[in-house]
């Protein structure tokens, strides 16, 4: 599911324009899975799926299989509905540097709310 | 003459503040019971464009917003630039009376939103008599810093873009997209540091938690209206404030978010009118 990403992101001219100047790759940890996502200029060039021997990653996003659930709802719940809700309650971690994380933050979310089924900003 | 004008009114007002000179915004529309709006961190007065432009609100309430000192089409005053701005809870309660003395508004009804919902919290308590009731939005007595506030104001991140994407998801999923787009253009068109110096207040300074059972709803009475999608100030924070305030009115809107009334004017004005009414009738 996270593999779709790619031609998601790739497919919405304007994220990747304003993902121009963004290149990086980090990683999303979802329960016990992880998968390293490589950015060029705002397009996403690699989506893969570990388990990784030595991950090089910018920064890292990790949360639980059942919040994740959650937040992948059309209308997820209070609390469920955002990257921000999230970090706020505790239940997923933002970590490394974070500084690539928040000036690239809309495209962060827009990004991740992708995998939504509607694709609606996260 | 063809232009289509909204009934809003905007001037420029002197006014003098904590010591200084300022040249404070404000605007106006409609007749009858002073109704002032205050803005959310990081945002002005625009915020209440609906309100203003509502005549089921205007036929009897003068509603007013200003913009604060460093929002909006407010200057910050003369020797900014060698200032980090931070709002205190003194600073703010000060500011919110020096306008209401030059407006001459006697016993206004108040109405706050995030920053503007706790503020109205404090004026709850520490100035009951000067208004005819206080609605406060997204009140809460604290909330805790949930990001680092430094991201908000630093060369290598965009402070407007920064803005605009942490509170993006505190606008609810039924917000109309014109709504939720021009409520986060208010954010992205922030002054550097501005929204960060208000957070001071709202995260630091400006914690009510010890005293807010202390307020007197019989001097003053208070309305607390809370978007559900709100995760800043949340429904539960809302209800544990009320809970402790005797004779406070609590209501929870459906769907909506932490700024109700610029995301979704439409549903807001459900949850607002039948208060206007209850006050008006008291």
């Amino acid at each position: 599911m996270i593999e779709m990403l790619k031609e998601r992101v790739n497919g919405d001219a304007g994220l990747v324009r304003r993902g121009h100047y963004l290149t990086t790759t980090f990683l999303l940890e979802i329960g016990k899975t992880a998968w390293l996502i490589a950015i060029h200029e705002g397009r996403i060039v690699a989506v893969t799926k570990g388990p990784f021997v030595m991950p090089s990653w910018s920064f890292a996003l990790r949360t639980s299989d059942e919040e994740w659930d959650r937040f992948c709802k059309l209308r997820p719940p209070p609390g469920s509905n955002d990257l921000m809700a999230l970090i706020k309650r505790r239940v997923l971690k933002a970590e490394g540097e974070l500084q690539i994380f928040m000036a690239n933050l809309r495209y962060f979310k827009e990004a991740l709310g992708k995998l939504r089924r509607e694709g609606a900003a996260a | 003459m063809s232009a289509k004008f909204e009934p809003i009114i905007g001037r420029y007002m002197q006014l003098e503040l904590s010591g200084r000179a300022h040249r404070v915004y404000v605007e106006e529309a409609g007749e009858g019971t002073p109704l002032l709006c205050l803005h959310t961190a990081g945002a002005d007065g625009r915020q209440y464009r609906s309100l203003m432009n509502d005549p089921r609100v205007t036929r009897n309430h003068r509603v007013i917003a200003f913009d604060m000192p460093w929002h909006g089409k407010s200057s910050p005053p003369q020797g900014w630039h060698d200032e980090e701005y931070q709002l205190t809870s003194t600073q703010y309660t000060a500011m919110i009376l020096a306008v209401m003395d030059a407006l001459d508004l006697d016993k206004p009804i108040v109405i706050g939103c995030s920053i503007g919902g706790r503020i109205a919290l404090h004026l709850a308590l520490e100035h009951p008599e000067r208004f005819r009731a206080i609605i406060g939005l997204q009140a809460g007595a604290h909330v805790d810093p949930y990001y680092d506030l430094n991201f908000l104001h630093r060369p290598d991140v965009h402070g407007g873009e920064v803005a605009a994407a942490i509170v993006s998801g505190l606008v609810g999923p039924d917000a109309p997209d014109s709504e939720r787009w021009e409520t986060l253009w208010h954010y992205m068109q922030s002054g550097p540091g501005v929204f960060k110096g208000d957070l001071y207040f709202y995260k630091i300074d400006g914690d009510i938690r010890a005293r807010v059972a202390e307020i007197d709803t019989r001097r003053c009475p208070l309305f607390l209206l809370s978007g559900e999608y709100d995760y800043s100030c949340t429904p539960a924070e809302t209800l544990a404030v009320a809970g402790s305030i005797a004779g406070s009115e609590a209501t929870i809107m459906k769907g909506l978010g932490h700024f109700p009334m610029s995301e979704n004017p439409g549903e807001f004005a459900k949850h607002l009118l039948p208060v206007l009414e209850k006050i008006g009738g008291r």
